[in-house]
């Protein structure tokens, strides 16, 4: 077989990989939203309808019809971008959604900045410097920030930073004296500030975003940096590195241009991980810094039954897995040679 | 005589945490010639070698002498041993499936010795490589040199090994059982190819190997090693006049075509072979 059809079977398969684990999500949601305890026609008619309208209610939901019945008129719901209203809010799902996302977005992305800026130098460093006090320190380091509570040390961070030091901005995406100031086009308030020209919006926003995205981002590098730290071992002790020493290089330059380069898909794959599991929603942090964001929109929608946005909430979260490993899985077909 | 490449004298390592050392006294001298190095496993050969690259992380090294050309080894600076690493000494390393970086093409593995020791351009570098490729009697070096370490076959690789560390006409290479992780029919091609480098350009060779045979066809000379110590030394072509009793127990272990269809004498130690020489 030649590479090229070697290749096309390769992206065909993980087409139909994807479209499997699409359809299995998909299946997943609707039980969810079947199963859930609440019950949808009461949500909607109220405690005190009539058995007639509760009736009524049922049969034009297309809950009288068989499952499988139902389960077709859900795709089709789904794949014409139709995820229905949401019974707290009475707007669309979808539309809610759009707007909670980008302060989770902005978030996480800043967040997994300072995770990735700060995990792969010291994964990097604690390798280099095997079971000398640099390593020691850093797993010190690194497994208080995968152990540290982030409720408490949010709060904790809260009182130092913000009520004692008065470094940072508080609760919220920005003082609230701004809210409203800026057109939202974006949803994400640190470039929307900027497109409108808002200065102090921006400066605002920025003081508020970066204590809960270093506390998420010094939380998440504790995992960068243990990978990279293995990952780094691992090359480390293969024979080309010796190679490379041989011919010349220096301790660095055999580092960073041989070792280094070997990692760097694993890299991207664990860091879009831990991205993934950001995006996902820090509840914790939303919760303690009144970020309204995805997170506490998830456990809100949970917490009073909103069956169509937690089926559209638990839908968006696989999407962006399988987005995710798709992109890993890119990945290693471009940068490494051996899956080509 | 004419100067030597390398003195070695009263060489002793000892690896980090070891309670005894790896090789205790090793001394010789190396002309333009090619040494053998042979011996049992564990004797200590890889760590002469690898000492005398500096490239021994956690492991003490001392010696009374360990002098390379103009230069006392043990007292460079790591920054000098750079410009000595690759340039003027390098080293042919046993399996080319694991010393060649996976996911960098073979060609700028190659080029990559010469950009690091000389001033020039990376066409230059290609250049250089594509001709040294040619020189290690690869047919098609535009083709291989774009080629990735697991596209080639073993033998491949290691001609692209020779290639890499004979790129900046070093004056010393030290080969540590540059064949023994390939098909046996391939391994008297590599074998000639670096053979006939080593001859033309003037290289000195050290060839570390299990094998009496091969030492006995590819060098001058040979020192036999026997837990850190050499126990003897001899022109390869007096080899089976060995008087240590050790070198005539490996001679006799040694299999032989048309020989007689005896069972292989089993080497029978004895412990005066580990008392140092006063
Ligand atoms: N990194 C290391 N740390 C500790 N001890 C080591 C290390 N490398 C080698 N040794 C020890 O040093 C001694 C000599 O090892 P060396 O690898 O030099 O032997 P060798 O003659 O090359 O053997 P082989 O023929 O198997 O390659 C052995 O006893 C070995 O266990
Ligand atoms: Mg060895």
């Amino acid at each position: 077989m030649s590479h090229r059809r070697i290749r096309f079977y390769g992206a065909a398969g993980q087409l139909g990989t994807i479209a499997v684990t699409l359809l299995g999500l998909l299946l997943l949601t609707f039980f969810i939203g079947r199963l859930m305890p609440a019950d949808p026609v009461r949500a909607i008619v109220g405690e005190d309808a009539t058995r007639e309208t509760y009736e009524q209610v049922y049969r034009s939901l297309g809950l009288d019809r068989p499952l499988w019945e139902q389960f077709a008129y859900y795709l089709g719901d789904v794949f014409t971008g139709n995820f229905g209203t949401s019974i707290r809010t009475g707007q669309p799902v979808i539309q809610d959604i759009l707007h909670v996302m980008p302060a989770t977005i902005e978030l996480a992305t800043f967040a997994i900045l300072i995770g990735a800026g700060l995990g792969v130098p010291l994964g990097v460093f604690a390798a280099v410097n095997k079971d000398r006090w640099l390593d020691h320190v850093v797993r010190v380091f690194s497994l208080f920030g995968h152990s540290m509570p982030i409720f408490w040390t949010g709060m904790i961070a809260l009182i130092v930073f913000y009520a004692h030091l008065g470094l940072v901005g508080g609760s919220g995406r920005m003082d609230q004296f701004y809210i409203g100031l800026v057109e939202e086009r974006t949803g994400f308030l640190l470039i929307d500030s900027l497109i409108a020209g808002e200065m102090d919006v921006f400066w605002s926003a920025l003081n508020h975003i970066i204590l809960p995205a270093a506390l998420l981002g010094y939380s998440s590098s504790a995992y960068i940096t243990r990978m990279t730290r293995s990952f780094m071992l691992d090359q480390l002790g293969q024979e080309y590195v010796t190679t490379a020493r041989v011919k010349g290089l220096s301790r660095n330059q055999t580092i960073w241009q041989h070792a280094f380069v070997n990692i760097r898909v694993q890299l991207v794959t664990i860091i879009a991980l831990a991205y993934g599991s950001l995006l996902e929603g820090a509840v914790l942090i939303e919760t303690v810094f009144a970020w309204p964001g995805f997170g506490q929109y998830l456990t809100n929608n949970l917490i009073t039954g909103d069956m169509n946005a937690v089926m559209t909430c638990v839908l968006i979260v696989g999407v962006i897995f399988i987005g995710l490993n798709l992109l890993s899985d890119v990945l290693y077909r471009i940068f490494d040679p051996r899956t080509r | 005589m004419e100067k030597p490449i390398l003195e070695v004298d009263n060489l002793r390592i000892r690896y980090g945490g070891a309670s005894v050392e790896a090789v205790r006294g090793v001394s010789f001298t190396l002309g333009r010639e090619r040494l053998g190095i042979v011996g049992e496993s564990g004797s200590g050969k890889s760590t002469v070698g690898r000492a005398l690259l500096r490239l021994l992380p956690g492991a003490t090294i001392t010696a009374d002498t360990l002098r390379f050309g103009e230069l006392e080894l043990l007292t460079l600076s790591e920054k000098a041993m750079l410009k000595v690493r690759g340039r003027r000494m390098s080293m042919i390393l046993q399996d080319p499936k694991f010393s060649l970086n996976p996911i960098r093409r073979v060609g700028d593995q190659v080029g990559e010795t010469y950009l690091r020791h000389f001033r020039c351009s990376k066409a230059e570098a290609r250049d250089k490589a594509l001709a040294m490729l040619e020189a290690v009697k690869i047919r098609d070096p535009e083709r291989v040199y774009d080629q990735y370490p697991h596209e080639i076959s073993g033998g491949m690789g290691q001609r692209v090994m020779i290639a890499m560390m004979l790129l900046a006409d070093p004056d010393l290479v030290i080969a540590d059982e540059p064949t023994s992780a390939l098909d046996v029919t391939v391994r008297l091609q590599v074998l000639n190819i670096l053979d006939s480098l080593v001859r033309d350009r003037g290289i000195g060779l050290i060839m570390i190997s299990h094998d009496l045979n091969l030492v006995r066809n590819f060098c001058d000379r040979v020192l036999i090693m026997y837990a850190g110590r050499v126990v003897e030394t001899l022109a390869a072509r007096d080899l089976d006049r060995a008087q240590h009793p050790y070198t005539r127990g490996l001679l006799a272990a040694q299999p032989r075509i048309g020989g007689a269809r005896a069972p292989l004498a089993v080497l029978d130690r004895q412990p005066e072979w580990l008392e140092e020489k006063a």
